[in-house]
């Protein structure tokens, strides 16, 4: 108990995690004052637009501390998290649709509007229970949580390492997307979800309802920092790091490698279905394209661009990147592919520790 | 007087001239009338509704007008239109979505007579119906046609909807055909009407003819024979016919379910061949150098793209383009792999997973590269005439030549670069500096130049691919992105490192596949074989062909 105490109160203490942390409170804070308090002609208002991309950001970053947990202290390098993020996203959508209710287009009392499209006559077993919040919750954490067990318990067992399991999570997130693809399958083939009305009773389209759903991101992300910092300080974090460094060794040592291994990523696929949760309320659709092999990629790149194995700099990595996208897709279509494809490139060869790894190397300069 | 006969000659003479003249015109008016009918009665076809369409194609075709064929075919490929303003009818050479101009064609003497934006035309539309009436009349025609295959294929087409008419036809033909082929495929449409025959003697004799006939209309037909109404009269009185018939049924079943196996089965062979060879490249890259190039599917794209610009510089030999279009494919993308080599993947040897976040950055910009040189659309690539068309062998089974082909390719491909890295100097140093670089370089390898020659290899291979997927496929900038997965599966599932490997993998994948897709449709099909390959790489998680020895631990 003294030890998890310990291990908590070490995140405070740690100067990055600290100026994190207060940057996400400031945000918190800040967001709904900005946007309700400030009247619109005021230069300082935020609009509800900036407030949607701002929560859609905290989602993204909730991602990638994520990942960065498996890949930047275990140095398993998961090229499916999407996978987790989007089934995350779908069970708070199933949620979200069965809100709808009698305001659908067919206005069918239980049934969504594709399934009366679909002339299904009664709702399939998978989606009894999602009209209750607390069930959605729990399928938010237990559905990615799942999946990730079973795979991963299937793949650490054998000791799928490195490339190869890379390439096998590219091939579940691959066979997912095709399989919520087909229409048949329950979840609106490839329109997915979208057209939500409201999340326990609250208008979703309202300005208090965003920057609320805002601030819940914030403190997730929060919360979920802490969590893992907290892992990552712990003995098992240390060991887990072990096994990044020298995976053989660790076994040889006596370490139950595989089952550390486990924990970690059932941990972070949570995490990431967390995210995904909070992320489809606030953008208003979910759908297959989520499950795309190449996001999963790109959440990669913005752990490496922030500096992987820092946690925060995973955060930072993805909202700069996704900021980056938000303003090149706008302004400079053209040029967005060729300037994420450059800073692929470029952090590889020349950040191999990211954009957190060049700080201490300016503040030593002084 | 002299004056006057001049005058009476000159008299005559002009007289003689009208005359001849009234002839000649009379003569071209009466051919320009049977054009003019003909022209007349197509654009009759602008607003009728379809059974009278099926009238006037009637008459079309009793005019015996030379055009009657074309324009009947035109009509079945929908590329008949009558144009707006003057309601005159034109055949459409081609109503390809991307052209701006439709060039109309005269239906009498299929000339070009000028084009036409498509919004000043309406299409002449046709039903199934319509269809099917003119179907079996330019089968009517194609029955006496001097090719022997349509004449063949002429018969089977009238074997779909036999009536009274086209029996005698049949029948009349039956006497004078000397092609073996096409009398056979009489021969079955006789036998299919005799089985209506008030004789039961030869109804029965029909049906011994019918024994080994794969025509799924022969096996359509003997069921309904055995068919019987709600109050249990058969279709077919005689018993005995009824079981004879059931015989032949349960043959023909036999032979259709083999065949369809076997194609299933090359179905599976010529997808397999296309994995290996979209994963041969790979192979090298990623088995041989330990590098994830995640930009692969987009040399292939890039293999793909020169097809289509050779196509450009050789419009009048599409038929040698695609021979032209593989070394073109393998210069460009292996110079392309050359660059990359040289200047990103070399400051990477021995971290994998750096290499992955590096090509992925690189297959980005190659795509949007291709977006702004050739534009986000998909690009026509034309497939030569000696590729389309099929290998018969009977009704039940055929195989396409570009499958055909797609195999041949492959395994050629294959063989090429297995020799290539077995018998000579180059494959030998790859296979030296893959094993042990320190030694290779004590020996005298250069191993830096080897390296960039080795991923111009694996890349040059995977343009040569893109070249064999541009005739499969759209050719378009996300080419690459719908093939890196399968093609890391196969090199995953073959075994890292081992030609062979791939080979095998591929093949089985490609039939395992196909064998799945007619139980589960073919997004579940292939969804299976994911989940099975998951599965698979826990058992043997380095592939079926593992590397052995001190090479295995690098990765």
């Amino acid at each position: 108990m003294t030890r998890l105490s310990r291990s908590l109160l070490a995140v405070v203490a740690d100067r990055g995690s600290l100026s994190f942390l207060t940057l996400l409170a400031t945000v918190a804070l800040m967001v709904p004052i900005l946007n309700l308090a400030v009247p619109e002609s005021s230069p300082l208002h935020l609009s509800s637009y900036v407030v949607a991309l701002i929560g859609k950001y905290l989602c993204y970053a909730l991602l990638a501390v994520a990942v960065d947990l498996i890949w930047g202290f275990g140095g398993i390098l998961s090229l499916g998290h999407a996978a987790f993020f989007a089934l995350g996203g779908y069970a708070s959508g199933m949620y979200l649709m069965r809100q709808i209710g009698t305001r659908g287009v067919y206005a069918h009392p239980v049934l969504p509007d594709f399934m009366v499209f679909l002339n299904w006559s009664e709702l399939p077993w998978f989606w009894y229970g999602f009209d209750r919040f607390w069930f959605a919750l729990i399928m938010v954490v237990l559905v990615p949580g799942a999946l990730a067990l079973v795979f991963g318990w299937l793949a650490f067992r054998s000791r799928v390492t490195g490339v190869y399991f890379a390439i096998m999570t590219q091939a579940l997130t691959y066979a997912l997307m095709l399989a919520f693809f087909r229409n048949d399958m329950g979840f609106g083939g490839n329109n997915g979800f979208t057209d939500f009305k409201e999340l326990l009773g609250f208008d979703l389209q309202s300005d208090a309802t965003r920057s609320a759903l805002v601030v819940a991101t914030a403190v997730s992300l929060a919360a979920s920092y802490w969590a893992c910092q907290a892992i990552v300080g712990s003995r098992a974090g240390r060991v887990i790091r072990a096994i990044r460094d020298a995976e053989s060794r660790t076994r040889f040592l006596g370490y139950p490698v595989h089952s550390y291994k486990l924990w970690v990523f059932v941990f972070s696929a949570v995490l990431a279905g967390v995210a995904g949760a909070l992320y489809v309320p606030q953008v208003g659709i979910i759908n297959p394209s989520e499950f795309e092999p190449i996001n999963s990629i790109e959440v990669v790149i913005w752990v490496a661009v922030g500096g992987r194995g820092t946690l925060y700099g995973a955060a930072a990595g993805a909202v700069l990147v996704n900021y980056a996208k938000t303003y090149f897709t706008a302004a400079l279509p053209d040029v967005w592919l060729y300037a994420l494809g450059a800073i692929f490139i470029g952090v590889t060869l020349f950040l191999p520790r990211g954009l957190v790894g060049v700080i201490p190397v300016m503040s030593r300069r002084k | 007087m002299p004056v006057k006969v001049v005058t009476y000659g000159e008299w005559q003479l002009v007289g003689l001239l009208l005359a001849v003249c009234c002839l000649g015109f009379s003569v071209s008016a009466r051919a320009q009338t049977g054009d003019e009918t003909f022209r007349a009665i197509v654009a009759e076809l602008g607003d009728a509704n379809f059974r009278e369409k099926e009238a006037i194609a009637a008459r079309l075709i009793e005019t015996a007008h030379p055009g009657v064929r074309n324009v009947v075919t035109a009509l079945m490929d929908g590329r008949v239109f009558i144009r707006d303003q003057d309601g005159q009818a034109f055949v459409v050479e081609s109503t390809a979505e991307d052209l701006s101009e439709f060039t109309l064609l005269d239906p009498a003497s299929a000339a070009e007579v000028g084009s036409s934006p498509p919004g000043q035309l309406s299409r002449v539309i046709t039903n199934n119906q319509l269809r099917r009436f003119l179907r079996m009349a330019v089968a009517r025609f194609s029955l006496s046609s001097a090719d022997a295959s349509v004449r063949r294929d002429a018969v089977r087409e009238i074997l779909r909807s036999l009536d009274a008419g086209n029996v005698e036809l049949l029948r009349a033909r039956a006497e004078e055909e000397e092609d073996a082929d096409v009398a056979y495929e009489i021969e079955t449409a006789l036998a299919l009407v005799a089985l209506d025959d008030e004789d039961t003697r030869v109804r029965s004799e029909a049906v011994g003819r019918l024994v080994g006939r794969l025509n799924p209309e022969v096996r359509n037909r003997l069921a309904t024979l055995l068919e019987s109404d709600e109050e249990g009269r058969f279709v077919e009185p005689d018993p005995g016919v009824r079981a004879a018939a059931a015989e032949v049924l349960q043959r023909i079943d036999l032979w259709r379910s083999l065949f369809s196996l076997i194609e299933t089965a090359f179905f599976g062979l010529s997808l397999g061949s296309v994995l290996v060879l979209i994963a041969i490249g790979l192979a090298i890259t990623f088995g041989v150098m330990g590098v994830i190039n995640m930009a692969h599917g987009e040399l292939m794209m890039l293999g793909a793209y020169t097809t289509y610009v050779v196509q450009l510089w050789m419009p009048e030999f599409i038929g040698l383009s695609l021979l032209v279009a593989v070394p073109a494919a393998f210069v460009v993308a292996g110079s392309a792999g050359i660059v990359i080599e040289r200047t990103i993947i070399r400051f990477l040897y021995g971290r994998p997973l750096e290499t992955l976040l590096a090509t992925f950055g690189v297959s980005l910009v190659l795509q949007q590269l291709v977006r702004s040189v050739f534009s986000a659309n998909n690009r026509a690539v034309t497939t030569p005439a000696w590729m389309s068309g099929a290998l018969e062998f009977n009704p039940a089974f055929s195989l396409t030549y570009n499958r055909l082909y797609i195999i041949l390719f492959s395994l050629v491909a294959f063989s090429l670069v297995l020799a290539v890295l077995k018998y000579t100097r180059l494959g030998l140093d790859i296979r030296a500096v893959s094993q042990n670089r320190a030694m290779a370089r004590a020996m005298g390898v250069r191993s830096a130049r080897i390296d960039a020659m080795t991923f111009g290899l694996g890349a040059g291979i995977a343009g040569v691919a893109g070249v064999a997927l541009s005739q499969l496929t759209n050719v378009g900038p996300n080419l690459g992105q719908s093939y890196i997965i399968d093609s890391f599966m196969v090199v995953v599932f073959g075994g890292v490192g081992n030609l062979w490997g791939t080979l095998i993998g591929g093949m089985s994948l490609g039939i395992a596949n196909k064998l799945l897709e007619p139980f589960a449709g073919a997004v579940l099909a292939k969804i299976f074989v994911l989940v099975l390959l998951i599965l698979f790489i826990q058992f043997r998680p380095r592939g079926l062909f593992p590397q052995t020895g001190r090479a295995a631990e690098s990765l």
